[in-house]
C-alpha cells in the first residue's frame, strides 16, 4: 500500500504579491485568505456583515431626517451638559469618544504584547480595555436616563421637534451599546484565558476543541476596533451633523 | 500555514495612531464647538470621520499588512452601500416634498430645516 506523500506547498512556495497575488489566492483551489488564521478571516466576514447592518440603520436615519417636515432637534443642545456653571455643547459625547478611542489604543497594544507572549502586560491591557468599555456603557446609560427622564424623549415623540429623533437615537445607540457590552464580556473572557495561561499552553476553550493561541487576542481586537469604528460614524452622522 | 507569524509591529506605531485619533476627534468636536455651519461643517465632519476610520482599519486592525485578497474581500463590498445611500436620498427628498404638499399648513413650499 502506498503512503500519501506529505507536502506543505503553502509554506515552501513564495506567495505572489499585488494583483497577481489576488488572482493566485482566489483561484488556488485551497484556502483563499493566506497568512491569516481562519478565525480571523471569519471575524472579518462577520464584521463586514455588521457593517451592512449599521449602514442600514444610518441610511434609514438619513432618510427619516431628510423626509421629516418638523425641525430636527439640535444634537449640540440636546446633549449639552452643565459643568461648573457652564453649558458645554456635546461634552458627554466628546468624552465618550475619547474613552472609546483610548480603549482601542490599549486593545492594539494588548494584541502586540500577546504576540510577544507577555502574559502580564496582555492581561493588564485587556483589563484596562474592558474597564474603558464598561465606562463607555455607563456613560451611555447616564445619557439615556437623562434623555428619557429629564428631556422626555420617547421613541415616538419628544418635546424638541421631529418625532423620529427618539426612534433613530434609541435604535442606533442602543444597538451600538449592545455591541460594546458584548465586547466587554468577550474582553473579560479573553483576559481570564490569558491570565490562566490557556493561550500559552494551547488549552482548548469551553465548548470547543480549538487550541488556545494568542491569535485569539487579535481576533477579539478586531471586534473591539470595529465597535470603535462604528462609533466614529455614529458620532459624525448623528451627533455632529 | 497554521502557525502564521501574526502581526508584530513596534509599539510606537500604535501610540502615534492613538495620538492622531485624539487630535482628529478633538478637531471634529471643535467643528461643533465653533458652530461651523453648512457645507464647511459637513465637509469637515466627513473628512475627519474618514481619516479616523481609515487609521483604525489600516493600523489598529492591521489591514495594510494583510494580503490584497483579504483587503479587497472586506473593503470592496461596502461600496455597494453608495447605491442604497442614493436611493435613500432620492426617496427622502420625494417624501419630504409630498409631505409638504399634502400635510403642509399652507400653500407655501415647505422650508427645509438645516
Amino acid at each position: 500500500m502506498t503512503q500519501p506523500v506529505m507536502t506543505s506547498s503553502a509554506e515552501s512556495l513564495p506567495l505572489a504579491g499585488g494583483l497577481q497575488g489576488v488572482v493566485a489566492d482566489l483561484s488556488s483551489d485551497q484556502r483563499a485568505f493566506k497568512n491569516v488564521p481562519w478565525g480571523k478571516a471569519m471575524m472579518w466576514i462577520f464584521l463586514l456583515s455588521d457593517t451592512f447592518i449599521f449602514s442600514c440603520f444610518l441610511i434609514s436615519y438619513m432618510w427619516v431626517r431628510m423626509s421629516t417636515t418638523e425641525p430636527w432637534p439640535n444634537p449640540s443642545e440636546v446633549f449639552a451638559l452643565t459643568l461648573w456653571g457652564h453649558k458645554i455643547p456635546l461634552i458627554l459625547i466628546a468624552i465618550m469618544t475619547f474613552v472609546l478611542i483610548s480603549s482601542s489604543g490599549t486593545m492594539a497594544m494588548a494584541v502586540k504584547f500577546g504576540y510577544e507572549k507577555n502574559k502580564k502586560m496582555t492581561f493588564i491591557l485587556l483589563l484596562i480595555t474592558a474597564l474603558l468599555g464598561a465606562t463607555f456603557v455607563g456613560m451611555q446609560a447616564f445619557e439615556w436616563t437623562k434623555l428619557i427622564v429629564e428631556e422626555g424623549v420617547r421613541p415616538w415623540s419628544n418635546p424638541m421637534g421631529a418625532a423620529q429623533f427618539g426612534a433613530t437615537f434609541f435604535m442606533i445607540t442602543g444597538f451600538h451599546g449592545t455591541h460594546v457590552s458584548i465586547g466587554v464580556i468577550f474582553l473579560i473572557i479573553v483576559a481570564i484565558k490569558v491570565l490562566r495561561g490557556d493561550l500559552d499552553h494551547e488549552r482548548p476553550g469551553f465548548m470547543t476543541g480549538r487550541k488556545g493561541s494568542y491569535e485569539m487576542v487579535e481576533i477579539m481586537g478586531l471586534y473591539w476596533h470595529f465597535v470603535d469604528l462604528v462609533w466614529v460614524f455614529i458620532f459624525a452622522f448623528f451627533y455632529l451633523w | 500555514m497554521a502557525h502564521a507569524q501574526g502581526q508584530q509591529h513596534p509599539i510606537g506605531v500604535y501610540l502615534k495612531i492613538w495620538g492622531l485619533l485624539f487630535i482628529l476627534s478633538t478637531a471634529s468636536y471643535l467643528v461643533d464647538y465653533f458652530h461651523f455651519q453648512g457645507y464647511l461643517r459637513w465637509s469637515l465632519i466627513i473628512l475627519f470621520m474618514f481619516l479616523k476610520a481609515g487609521l483604525i482599519v489600516a493600523v489598529f486592525m492591521h489591514m495594510i499588512w494583510e494580503r490584497l485578497a483579504l483587503m479587497y474581500a472586506i473593503l470592496v463590498p461596502p461600496l455597494l452601500l453608495i447605491v442604497l445611500l442614493g436611493i435613500g436620498a432620492f426617496e427622502g427628498n420625494y417624501t419630504f416634498l409630498t409631505r409638504g404638499t399634502f400635510f403642509g399648513t399652507g400653500s407655501e413650499v415647505p422650508v427645509k430645516h438645516r
